[in-house]
């Protein structure tokens, strides 16, 4: 047989790419449910990690999550309430609209104590792709209670430190107000964070891009919710939020670090 | 079919010689860009090289045995769709059963798939040999890429984080109460070329038979 004929060559390819591609389907569409699910548990287990449940397995995140978030709200940039299912929400899809048209998830848990947590889900970008993560905030709508990262592709033992515990632990207890009662958000900083500041942690040596890039995000993605926190803040401590304060910060991020120093 | 059929001494060296003299990294310098990329800790870089080791055996027997089916002009062609495929699979199966794994994989499914060892592989052995022989290449191939892995990676996670596989060592061992500090720079990838370096260095040193008379 002559292996190099134009009509060999050419039914050669079409088997070839016929079988793979029925090949890929089919697997693909097998094991679509399992993948599903582990991305579904993950991200229980995600939310569960940033109020503190750091041992929790993915496998068996499914009854605490349903025991210890007791609310799932979806909300616009407004603050307002809006319908819907806060879980399926897909950021990285929301996050490609205009702000003003976005859905943003909010998860609210009462922990044993009976104090409650705003978890916001956060997403951006890091040096090679996509980086996530959940930040908890404690009732006073100012102090951090835990933070996790994630992230799909960033450079192992730099970047992709950020979902390291000895990254996310330095997060507690700081607060994304001023003394002002101006929004300011957590910096992570090249070189080291000020000993004693409230609003920055020190970033990962080799990975400034992903750190930036962490910074960015919880600046981007928390400042839209301060809207409906304020409004559901405890009457105690309630900042005096000047409007024009607020927007000049979010004009300028450069701003934000001049504060923070 | 008896045992020494099975290994004769021709395999024996299928297996032994990509070791040393006919090692794919530090003597025909193949795969360098995933060996600069994944070593600066010792858990990925064992990871990349169980999924080479995997990838590039199955490929070798699978194209070994079309490969008087294959026509030559379009035989590249089919070697990446083989190995593509087996990537894409070995990954799907990963997310679905062994999620965590996976995760860690994440960013070296891709650079499996432009391996240049796994190409090489198939198109100067597979092509021309039988399956058999062909699996015990790819396992010998893929140790001798999987070792300089392993030890570049053990060098820049001991020298670089003070830790090896996530255990900080060096600070059980006590070392950082005399002075001692990490040496940032070998997390960085240009000290990765460099251990590569120092690597080839010493197997020249040892092996005389890799150095070119002229």
């Amino acid at each position: 047989m002559n292996l190099n004929k134009n009509s060999y060559i050419i039914s050669f390819a079409s088997i070839m790419v016929i079988v793979v591609a029925a090949l890929l389907a089919l697997t693909s569409i097998k094991l679509t449910p399992y993948q599903d699910r582990n991305i579904e548990l993950e991200k229980k287990q995600n939310i569960l990690q940033s109020i503190g449940f750091t041992k929790i397995l993915r496998d068996s995140s499914e009854l605490p999550y349903s025991k210890y978030i007791i609310e799932e709200i979806v909300l616009d940039i407004d603050g307002n309430v809006l319908d819907g299912a806060a879980f399926d929400i897909d950021l990285g899809v929301e996050l490609k609209k205009d702000s003003a048209d976005q859905k943003l998830p909010l998860y609210v848990s009462l922990l044993d104590d009976g104090s409650k947590c705003y978890i916001i889900p956060l997403r951006g970008k890091g040096l090679w792709g996509p980086i996530w993560g959940y930040i908890a905030l404690k009732e006073d709508i100012n102090t951090v209670f835990g933070a996790i990262f994630a992230h799909k592709t960033e450079t192992p033992g730099l970047g992709a430190e950020i979902n390291q515990p000895f990254f996310q632990e330095p997060f507690k207890g700081k607060k994304i107000y001023n003394e002002e009662n101006e929004f300011v958000s957590i910096t992570v900083k090249k070189g080291g964070a000020p000993k004693g500041s409230m609003h920055s942690v020190d970033a990962i040596s080799g990975g400034t891009i992903t750190s930036d890039g962490v910074t960015e995000m919880i600046y981007d993605r928390v400042r839209w919710y301060l809207p409906y926190l304020n409004k559901n803040k405890p009457a105690i401590n309630k900042p005096v939020i000047n409007d024009t304060v607020v927007n000049d910060t979010i004009i300028n991020i450069n701003l934000i670090s001049k504060v923070d120093e | 079919m008896s045992k020494k059929a099975l290994f004769s001494k021709k395999d024996k060296l299928l297996l032994t010689d990509p070791l040393d003299d006919n090692n794919p990294v530090t003597v025909q310098v193949l795969g360098i860009c995933s060996a600069l990329a994944i070593t600066v800790q010792l858990k990925p870089a064992i990871v990349m090289a169980i999924s080479v080791l995997f990838v590039l055996s199955v490929a070798n027997v699978i194209v070994s045995l079309m490969r008087n089916l294959i026509p030559s002009r379009i035989r590249i062609i089919v070697q990446l769709v083989v190995i593509a495929t087996l990537v894409i699979l070995v990954d799907e199966v990963l997310k679905a059963f062994v999620y965590d794994v996976s995760k860690e994989l994440s960013v070296f499914v891709g650079l499996i798939i432009t391996n240049c060892i796994i190409m090489g592989r198939l198109e100067a052995f597979a092509m021309a040999n039988s399956p058999w022989e062909s699996f015990l290449d790819g396992l010998g191939n893929s140790f001798g890429y999987g070792w300089i892995l392993v030890a570049v990676a053990f060098f820049r996670e001991l020298l670089g984080s003070g830790t090896l596989y996530g255990i900080p060592v060096l600070e059980k061992l006590g070392v950082y109460d005399h002075g001692y500090e990490n040496n940032g720079m070998m997390i960085l990838p240009p000290m990765a070329l460099v251990t590569v370096g120092i690597i080839i260095w010493i197997q020249r040193k040892k092996n005389k038979k890799l150095i070119e008379s002229n």
